[in-house]
């Protein structure tokens, strides 16, 4: 079996294992909005100041958001003993890897897809005219969280304290991320509304490496 | 034990003979006066950072590769050393940026990058903590070490294109950023004195991560005999 398929086969079981209850979206999401909320009360923010420190407000909610839903991701395969299953499985740990990035990508794209527009509205910002470069700056971020977040859920799964763990390892590696996207989407807001290419670049380039280096090191991660 | 104690001495000359380099025989800053000689000990130190880092580097590819505990020992020695370095260097900075910025601390290009490095092997040294099984341990930390090293360089050009404030290299600076060859000349034997006490350490502290680990083999293969020899007592003494 191909890498790509297992993968997808590891993605609808996922995907069907969450659409069955809903928990890991409606808690990110509940807690993605409570980020946003506790932010009007703590800053204040004037309209001119909302459309400054907003892309930094809504990353940062995505960052923790992240942390938080990417902690299940292996934990519960641990907790079913069913690590176990996917390492017997004949196919290759990447494969695995793979699908579960997949899996939280979507979890949390669906997550920024409702996130989004509710900040928009209430700290209106107007993203209509945006909308298309947006969502690449989206999928670029995205795809770092989840890419550096699904392998550290993997190295977290065996450590006592996991949940306070991934959010301590994953946070500082986020960091030339987090720059990258707030900047590029905070050039996105402005009146003229510019593309940040020198900040694509890194998110592109954090995107490319660390997907290589959990490529090259998917073996480790599942070994026993 | 013998390549030991040569170490050590050929360290301690060079760091007596680098500091009286840069403290006598340096010449005098032209604006910062004696508060320039700082820099002997604040670039070195980074200099002995990036080398402790970059071994770490090496070392988890070498455990991962060979499976040989000892580059585990060497990976978590030099991570060590390297956040001791970090918090040094990240010191020193802020002694000098007191009296020649008016201010501890500044969210610079240079300061921030230093600041998450920091971070992130301080997260690496408390994951081996949460970790139980050796060689678990060993394998999942020179994953996340490697990580760690790979963003390094992501997490200094995001901050790079922030507006930097730190002092433009003077080494490789460019052509007009020539640095005194007698200031040159101190610095050099500064940056070879740090390495070495940094080899000093690190030689030592895989030393005492070795011997960690024969007692922890000792411990359990006489808890195992205990456990064997306790069974037919009970039996006894019922």
């Amino acid at each position: 079996m191909t890498a790509a398929r297992a993968a997808t086969i590891l993605l609808r079981k996922e995907l069907r294992l969450e659409f069955r209850r809903r928990e890991l979206l409606t808690t990110t999401i509940v807690f993605g909005l409570i980020v946003v909320v506790l932010f009007s009360f703590a800053l204040n923010p004037t309209p001119e100041e909302s459309r400054r420190y907003g892309p930094g407000l809504l990353w940062i909610a995505f960052l923790f958001a992240g942390s938080l839903m990417l902690n299940p991701s292996f934990a519960r395969e641990q907790a079913n003993d069913t690590l176990d299953a996917l390492r017997m499985a004949p196919i290759s740990s990447f494969a695995v890897l793979l699908g579960k990035m997949a899996a939280n990508f979507v979890f949390l794209a669906l997550a920024e897809v409702i996130l989004v527009p509710a900040f928009a509205v209430l700290y209106n910002v107007s993203l209509a005219r945006v909308a298309g470069r947006l969502i690449l700056v989206l999928a670029l971020g995205t795809g770092g969280i989840v890419i550096a977040g699904t392998v550290f859920s993997a190295i977290s799964a065996h450590a006592r304290m996991r949940e306070l763990l991934l959010p301590l390892l994953l946070l500082p590696v986020l960091a030339p991320l987090l720059i990258a996207a707030v900047e590029a989407t905070a050039l996105l807001l402005t009146p003229e509304p510019s593309f940040g290419g020198s900040w694509l670049t890194i998110l592109i380039a954090f995107d490319v490496v660390f997907f290589t280096a959990s490529w090259l090191l998917a073996d480790f991660l599942t070994e026993e | 034990m013998k390549g030991r104690l040569w170490l050590s001495v050929l360290a301690a000359a060079l760091i007596i003979a680098g500091g009286y380099a840069a403290l006598f025989i340096a010449p005098d800053e032209r604006t910062m006066h004696q508060l320039q000689r700082v820099f002997y000990v604040h670039v070195p130190i980074w200099a002995a950072m990036f080398s402790a880092l970059t071994i770490a580097f090496i070392a988890d590819i070498g455990w991962l590769w060979t499976r040989k505990l000892h580059w585990d020992w060497l990976a978590v020695s030099a991570v060590e050393v390297g956040v001791v370095s970090c918090t040094a260097g990240l010191a020193t900075g802020m002694l000098w940026g007191r009296p020649a910025w008016g201010i501890w601390w500044t969210w610079d290009a240079k300061l921030t990058s230093a600041f998450v490095l920091w971070l992130l092997y301080v997260s690496y040294l408390l994951l081996r903590g949460l970790l139980e099984d050796p060689q678990r341990r060993a394998t999942l930390s020179a994953v996340f070490g490697i990580f760690a090293f790979l963003d390094a360089p992501l997490v200094y050009s995001a901050n790079r294109l922030f507006r930097t404030q730190h002092p433009a290299p003077v080494i490789f600076g460019g052509p007009n950023s020539k640095l005194d060859p007698t200031m040159a000349k101190a610095l050099v034997l500064c940056i070879i004195a740090f390495v070495a006490m940094m080899a000093v350490i690190l030689r030592d502290r895989v030393r005492l991560e070795r011997m960690r680990h024969e007692l922890e083999e000792l411990r359990e293969e006489s808890e195992m005999q205990t456990a064997a020899a306790e069974v037919p007592v009970r039996g006894e003494s019922k």
